[in-house]
C-alpha cells in the first residue's frame, strides 16, 4: 500500500478513531479486557499502517514488506482493530473476537490471523524475534524493516535486555522498537512495580538511537516514526511513547487504572459516543 | 461468518476467571489466606511475585505483611534466583507467577538455583492445566512432567480450596523446594464433603466401588467425583483414588488400589499424556507387575486451541460428560 504523504494527519487521525471505534466494538463482544491499552496505541498503529509501514493488504505475506511484531500479545485486539482498518481482516469477524473458532483470539497467534506475524501471550519474546528477522532482511538485502511493540511491564524481563544489547551489537538499523510507557501493569503502575527510568539514557547506553514521544499526540508519532526511518546511522532505533490508557473516551481515562478493565453492558455505547465527540475529521 | 445467531457465543473466559461451575460452593483466595495464616507463626515466610500478585492471591499476604512481600517485576527467572538467594540466608519464599512462565522460562532458574542447592523455596503457580482459553502461552499443559523429571522437586496438585488450605502448611513443614499447582479466585469446594485431609505423599479413596477405579489428581479428582455418580445412575460403580502428591507418589496405596481385582484402571490428569500422573502411575504398576486393564485420559500432545474453557474441555474430553461417556464405551 502507498503510504500517506506527510501533512496528512488529519486523515490520520480518522483512521486512529476508527481504530479505537473498532477495539471498543470487540471490547463490548467480552464485556471486558484490554480496552484501556487498545485506546492508548491507537495512534502509534494508525501511524503505523497508515503512514510508515509497507504491506498489501491483500497479500499479508508479500515478502517485501514491513514487519510488525506484536510482542505484548495481550494488545491484540488493538492490532485487530488497525487489521480490520487496513483490510487485512473483513470488519465483520470483530464481532467474534475472543469467541469460540475466531481467527482473533484475545492473546495475539501467527496461526490465527493474518497479518499476525508472532505469538506473543507469553511476554518478552518479541524482540528477539526482530534481531533474527533484522538479520535475516539484511541477509536477503531486503529494504523492509522490521517494527516491534512491546510494553513497559517488558521491560522488566530479562529477555528484552538481551535483544536491545544484541541488536546495537549488530547495527541493526532496521529494527524499530516500540514501547508502549502507558505506566500500567498488572500489579499497579509500571514504574512502582519495577523501577525503569531513566529509560532513555538506559536505551542510549546500550547504543540505540532514542527518541521519546507523547504517544497520543499524532503529529509527534508521525515525527517520530520520520526520524526513525531516517538515517540515523547503523543503529536499532526505539521510540519511547508516553500513552495514556483510555485515550479518547474521557470516562475511562478517568477510571481508576487497571490493566484488565471491565465496562458496564450499557457503557460501550457511551464509549462510542465520546470517540464520536472527539473525531476531528 | 453468521452474525444473526440469537444465541450468544461463548466467550474467552477473563483473566480473573474462576473455574468453579455456576453455582458451586467456592471459597475466595484460598492459598492468601493461608499463607497469612501460617505467616503469623513463621516469620521466615515471605511472599514473591512477577508481576501476578493480584493474578495468584498473593496480594493478600502483600496487604497482611507489607514487609514481607517482594514485587519482583514481571521477569521469572529473577524472581526464582532471588527466592533462591533468599533461601540461601535462611528464609522460606512463596514464589508465586503463572504454571507456563515457571515452567517454562524459569526452569533452568528453578533447576540450578533451587532444586540442585535442595533450597527450602515454595513455588505456587496458577493457572495449572487447561485452565486459561488463552491459547498455549497460558495453558501450562506439560508443568507436571518437567517438575517431576527434576530432582529434588516434590509437586502438588491440589483439588480445590478445601485442600490448598492444608497444602500450604504443609509445604512449610516439608524441607525443600515444592512446586504447588495453584488455583485462584473464588475456587470451587468439594472436599469438605469427604472427610478428607490432605497429607504430603499420600493418596487417598474418596470412594469406592467395584468396577472402575479412577485415579486422578487437581480439578480432575473434582470432575472424577461427577463421573462417578454419573456412572452410578447407570448401575457402574466407579472409585476415586486422589493422587494430589505427583512427586513423590504414593506406590504402596495406588499399587493396592489397582491391585483389587476386576477393576479397569482409569488415570485422569489436567494435563498432557506425556510424562505426568496417567504415564507415572503406567510405569508403576507395568514394574510392579500389575496389570489391569488400563486407561488414560489427559491433554493430547499438541498445541491447544484458545476459546472458552467449557468447549475446550469437551473438546479435549476432560469435562464431566466427554469422561463419563468415554469409561461407558470402555467398559
Ligand atoms: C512472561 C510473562 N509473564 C507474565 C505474564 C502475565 N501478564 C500478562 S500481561 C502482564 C502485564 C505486562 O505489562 P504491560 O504489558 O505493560 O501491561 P498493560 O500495560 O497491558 O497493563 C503480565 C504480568 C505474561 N503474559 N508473560
Ligand atoms: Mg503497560
Amino acid at each position: 500500500m502507498d503510504t500517506t504523504p506527510l501533512g496528512h494527519n488529519v486523515a490520520l487521525s480518522e483512521r486512529a478513531y476508527r481504530i479505537r471505534r473498532n477495539a471498543v466494538r470487540m471490547g463490548e463482544v467480552q464485556g471486558q479486557g484490554y480496552i484501556g491499552q487498545a485506546l492508548d496505541i491507537a495512534d502509534v498503529l494508525a501511524t503505523a499502517y497508515f503512514h510508515a509501514m509497507r504491506y498489501r493488504p491483500e497479500d499479508p505475506e508479500w515478502e517485501e514488506r514491513d514487519r510488525f511484531l506484536l510482542s505484548n500479545g495481550h494488545y491484540a485486539i488493538a492490532l485487530y482493530a488497525a487489521l480490520i482498518e487496513a483490510g487485512i481482516i473483513p470488519e465483520e469477524e470483530l464481532e467474534t473476537y475472543g469467541s469460540d473458532g475466531s481467527r482473533l483470539p484475545m492473546s495475539g497467534m501467527a496461526a490465527y490471523t493474518p497479518g499476525m506475524e508472532m505469538s506473543g501471550g507469553s511476554l518478552g519474546l518479541g524482540l528477539s524475534i526482530a534481531v533474527g528477522i533484522g538479520l535475516g532482511l539484511k541477509r536477503k538485502n531486503s529494504t523492509s524493516r522490521v517494527y516491534t511493540l512491546f510494553s513497559d511491564g517488558e521491560l522488566d524481563e530479562g529477555s528484552v535486555w538481551e535483544a536491545i544489547m544484541s541488536a546495537a551489537h549488530w547495527k541493526l538499523d532496521n529494527l524499530i522498537g516500540i514501547v508502549d510507557v502507558n505506566n500500567q501493569q498488572a500489579d499497579g503502575p509500571s514504574t512502582q512495580v519495577m523501577a525503569f527510568e531513566p529509560l532513555v539514557d538506559k536505551l542510549e547506553a546500550f547504543g540505540w538511537h532514542v527518541q521519546r514521544i507523547n504517544g497520543n499526540n499524532l503529529d509527534a508519532v508521525v515525527a517520530a516514526f520520520d526520524t526513525a526511518r531516517g538515517d540515523v546511522g547503523p543503529k536499532p532505533r526505539m521510540i519511547v511513547c508516553d500513552t495514556r490508557m483510555g485515550c479518547g473516551v474521557p470516562f475511562l481515562e478517568a477510571r481508576e487504572k487497571n490493566h484488565f478493565i471491565r465496562v458496564d453492558a450499557h457503557e460501550w455505547q457511551l464509549a462510542l459516543d465520546a470517540l464520536d465527540a472527539g473525531r476531528t475529521a | 461468518m453468521n452474525t444473526a445467531t440469537a444465541k450468544p457465543r461463548l466467550t474467552t473466559s477473563a483473566m480473573i476467571a474462576s473455574i468453579a461451575a455456576e453455582g458451586q460452593r467456592t471459597k475466595p483466595a484460598p492459598f492468601g489466606h493461608a499463607l497469612v495464616e501460617l505467616a503469623r507463626s513463621r516469620p521466615e515466610v515471605l511472599g514473591m511475585t512477577a508481576d501476578l500478585g493480584k493474578y495468584t492471591d498473593l496480594h493478600i499476604f502483600g496487604a497482611a505483611f507489607p514487609d514481607r512481600y517482594h514485587q519482583m517485576g514481571m521477569a521469572e527467572q529473577l524472581l526464582m534466583g532471588a527466592a533462591a538467594g533468599l533461601a540461601h540466608e535462611g528464609f522460606m519464599p512463596f514464589a508465586t507467577t503463572y504454571a507456563v512462565f515457571a515452567s517454562r522460562r524459569a526452569y533452568d532458574f528453578i533447576h540450578q538455583t533451587i532444586a540442585e542447592e535442595d533450597l527450602n523455596v515454595k513455588i505456587a503457580c496458577a493457572l495449572p492445566g487447561l485452565t486459561s482459553g488463552y491459547g498455549p502461552s497460558h495453558q501450562a499443559t506439560e508443568d507436571l512432567a518437567l517438575f517431576r523429571a527434576m530432582p529434588n522437586m516434590t509437586v502438588i496438585d491440589p483439588c480445590d480450596a478445601h485442600e490448598i488450605e492444608q497444602v500450604v502448611p504443609a509445604m512449610a513443614a516439608h524441607k525443600g523446594p515444592v512446586y504447588m499447582r495453584l488455583l485462584r479466585g473464588h475456587v470451587p469446594l468439594v472436599l469438605d464433603e469427604y472427610d478428607y485431609t490432605f497429607e504430603l505423599g499420600k493418596a487417598k479413596v474418596l470412594r469406592d466401588g467395584a468396577d472402575v477405579l479412577i485415579v486422578s489428581s487437581g480439578i480432575m479428582t473434582m470432575r472424577a467425583l461427577e463421573v462417578a455418580k454419573e456412572l452410578e445412575a447407570d448401575k457402574v460403580a466407579a472409585a476415586v483414588l486422589h493422587v494430589p502428591t505427583i512427586k513423590p507418589l504414593d506406590t504402596e496405596t495406588i499399587l493396592r488400589e489397582a491391585s483389587r481385582t476386576g477393576r479397569m484402571v482409569v488415570v485422569a490428569e489436567n494435563h498432557t499424556v506425556v510424562g505426568g500422573l496417567g504415564e507415572a502411575v503406567a510405569g508403576l504398576l507395568l514394574r510392579s507387575g500389575v496389570t489391569p486393564v488400563f486407561r488414560h485420559i489427559g491433554l493430547p500432545d499438541e498445541f491447544l486451541a484458545a476459546g472458552a474453557l467449557p468447549t475446550l474441555h469437551d473438546r479435549y474430553g476432560i469435562s464431566t460428560s466427554v469422561m463419563t461417556e468415554r469409561i461407558k464405551g470402555w467398559l
